[in-house]
């Protein structure tokens, strides 16, 4: 079990260095930010002293090493615009976005799954012809789109609620249910595929033929096996809370991460850049960890295998 | 006689349509006596399974089921879902094919067993761990304690078959339906369920239906035969009859498709062709395709079951004479 926790770690490290490394390489093929920064039509001197104060004219092996090593101390480099600690702009953004997408996380477990359990439990009813013409709808309608007739409806027509800002409660209303129905969706389609495929197996029969009663068959026998693939949407939509609203937040002029990280590309701040895909990465590989553990977890036949390791 | 314990009574089973087509059983009458032990014997698809599903309301929803099933008068085809719950596993229990995949992988082996005692016996905390204790005992596990916090992807198939026995024994059951038990098993295994099986008979009295297409295991484990074709009933007879006098062709065929111990070697006779595909079943006798002694009224006429010697039945138009193989006659037709 700890060889197993070792080798899971050292992988996450890896992951982490490599999306590291790829965000570095991909900033610096994809122009140069004294010449966005300062114009094009700076003096020649302005531009070499800029380039030069942020170690720009260093051969790119350099910087590469110099910045690996900065990140291992916990120095993510500054901005380039107001000299701030990349990783400080970063941090006092993610609260910001998660007050939105931590309850739109709760709307897409607390509609998604009970609506796919209900769906694979009355299957080819109404009901479940219902919930899945829904679900496609939410699955294929872009963010933006819902975004935009949700706006649309609450804040133009009816005026109850403001079509952007983040000014109280009322302000993440739209942003949570845009982010939430359409993971809603994606949830209770999971849901019902994962409980149909239990239902069709045979120690379901056995349980009912051994005298089980069907709302005892459904949820301790059925319910426990299906929460095994689902964890792994769970586990991407969390992975998902920290970077998983950029468009959401540009539509609703949101502060958080997501906004962030579009300003940041566009005026080519790379040390924030680099921080936010650093961040990113981190949570993602956190959350596909927790998903590892929860296997071991739920199912033992993957405990068995981990700790054979 | 004494009043059977079950009687079937023209069980039909429908998939999807409801038309003649897609009939999974066709009128289909059998009765099980207490204590008894009734073989059924039928390819994959003959339906011997599906009846005994039917039975105990195990189809999905989509399956219509008409006739009647009555256990001790109880009428169990259209009985409310509380009334077969209490049906299953008490009075009638059964056991399937792949036992390992017909115990929950997420449960422990102790607590699905003590479920099945919760159920039916109404035992909780340490009463029932020592009576699901005693239950692997009965079922011939060693090392039972071990065993119960075991997860059935631990065992082997042959231990979880016995598990699934315990698990079936555990509601004191007036019948197991075991249907293809030792199929996904070990020849040696096989021998060691089956023999297990009449132990359990003998000391326990209960009634066993022993579903399976080899007629190897089913003849030496049981009073009765029922063969299956297609969704009907064919032949219906005391086990030592059928070997000596089957009188179906059909059933000659699966007898005379087995290899002899003793006497001339001889080659095998395989039946020609297949079983018909739902959809595509004969207007007569679902037989008659592959039927060397066919004649025409059997392509248009569902032969009826007729009483061929005692306690012996056959639904055949050809009065085929009893220790005559109609496949070892010259063939006319060729």
């Amino acid at each position: 079990m700890l060889s197993f926790a070792i080798s899971r770690l050292l992988r996450a490290g890896l992951t982490i260095l490599f999306v590291m490394t790829f965000a570095f390489v991909v900033l610096r093929l994809s122009g140069d930010p004294a010449l966005l920064i300062m114009s094009v039509d700076a003096p020649p001197e302005a531009i070499a002293a800029f380039r030069e104060s942020w170690g720009l004219n260093q051969p790119i092996w350099d910087q590469y090493l110099a910045y690996i090593g900065h990140a291992l101390t916990g120095d993510f480099g500054k901005s380039m615009r107001d000299g701030r600690p990349a990783i400080a702009l970063v941090m006092e953004r993610v609260p910001a976005t998660l007050a939105i997408t931590l309850p739109a996380l709760a709307l897409k477990i607390g509609l998604g799954i009970p609506a796919g359990i209900y769906a694979a439990l009355h299957r080819n009813s109404m009901a479940d012809r219902l919930t899945m013409a829904a679900s496609v709808a939410g699955f294929t309608m872009p963010s933006f789109v819902l975004a935009l007739l949700l706006v649309l409806v609450f804040a133009v027509q009816l005026g109850w609620l403001p079509a952007s800002g983040s000014n109280g409660l009322s302000s993440a209303i739209l942003p949570v249910l845009t982010l939430g129905t359409g993971g809603a969706a994606i949830m209770a389609r999971f849901t019902r595929s994962a409980m149909l495929e239990v239902l069709g197996q045979p120690y379901i029969r056995a349980a009912s033929a051994k005298g089980v009663t069907w709302r005892t068959v459904v949820t301790h026998h059925a319910l426990p096996n299906a929460a095994i693939p689902t964890v792994t949407i769970v586990g991407f939509m969390v992975g998902s809370l920290v970077a998983g609203a950029v468009v959401v937040e540009s539509v609703f002029s949101w502060p958080g991460i997501g906004r962030l990280l579009v300003s940041a590309v566009a005026n080519r701040d790379l040390a924030v850049v680099q921080c936010i895909l650093m961040v990113i990465a981190a949570w993602m590989v956190m959350a596909n960890l927790a998903v590892d553990l929860a296997y071991g977890w739920l199912d033992p036949r993957v405990r068995g295998t981990a700790a054979a390791h | 006689m004494t009043a059977p314990l079950v009687a079937v009574r023209g069980l039909t089973v429908d998939f999807g349509g409801g038309t003649q087509d897609s009939r999974a059983v066709d009128a289909v009458s059998l009765e099980v006596a207490p204590g008894e032990a009734l073989g059924i014997v039928g390819e994959s698809g003959s339906g011997k399974s599906v009846t005994w599903l039917a039975a105990l309301g195990l189809l999905p929803a989509k399956a219509r089921v008409t006739g009647s099933v009555r256990l001790e008068g109880q009428e169990l085809v259209g009985a409310p879902r509380g009334d077969l719950e209490r049906v299953r596993g008490k009075r009638i229990a059964m056991i399937f094919q792949d036992p390992s995949s017909c115990l929950n992988p997420v449960h422990r082996i102790g607590r699905q067993l003590v479920e099945a005692l919760a159920l039916h016996r109404g035992l909780g905390g340490r009463a029932a761990e020592a009576e699901a204790l005693r239950l692997l005992d009965q079922v011939g596990i060693a090392d039972a304690r071990r065993r119960l916090s075991d997860f059935p992807h631990l065992l082997s198939g042959g231990l979880n078959q016995r598990v699934m026995i315990a698990m079936a024994l555990a509601g004191q059951p007036d019948l197991l339906v075991a249907d293809e038990p030792t199929t996904a098993l070990d020849a040696t295994i096989q021998a060691q369920i089956l023999a297990l099986l009449a132990a359990i008979r003998r000391d326990t009295g209960m009634a066993l239906v022993l579903i399976s297409h080899d007629l190897g295991v089913v003849a030496e484990n049981v009073d009765r035969v029922a063969v299956m074709y297609a969704g009907r009933l064919v032949e219906e007879a005391p086990g030592a009859d059928l070997f000596g006098s089957a009188r179906h062709p059909y059933t000659q065929g699966l007898l005379a498709a087995l290899p002899a111990l003793t006497g001339p070697r001889r080659r095998l006779t395989a039946i020609p062709g297949t079983v018909p595909e739902p959809g595509t079943m004969p207007a007569g006798c679902r037989f008659a395709p592959r039927c060397p002694v066919a004649e025409t009224r059997c392509a248009t006429v569902p032969p009826p079951s007729r009483t061929v010697g005692f306690l012996h039945v056959a639904a055949c138009h050809r009065q085929v004479e009893a220790g005559l193989s109609v496949w070892s006659l010259p063939r006319a037709a060729e």
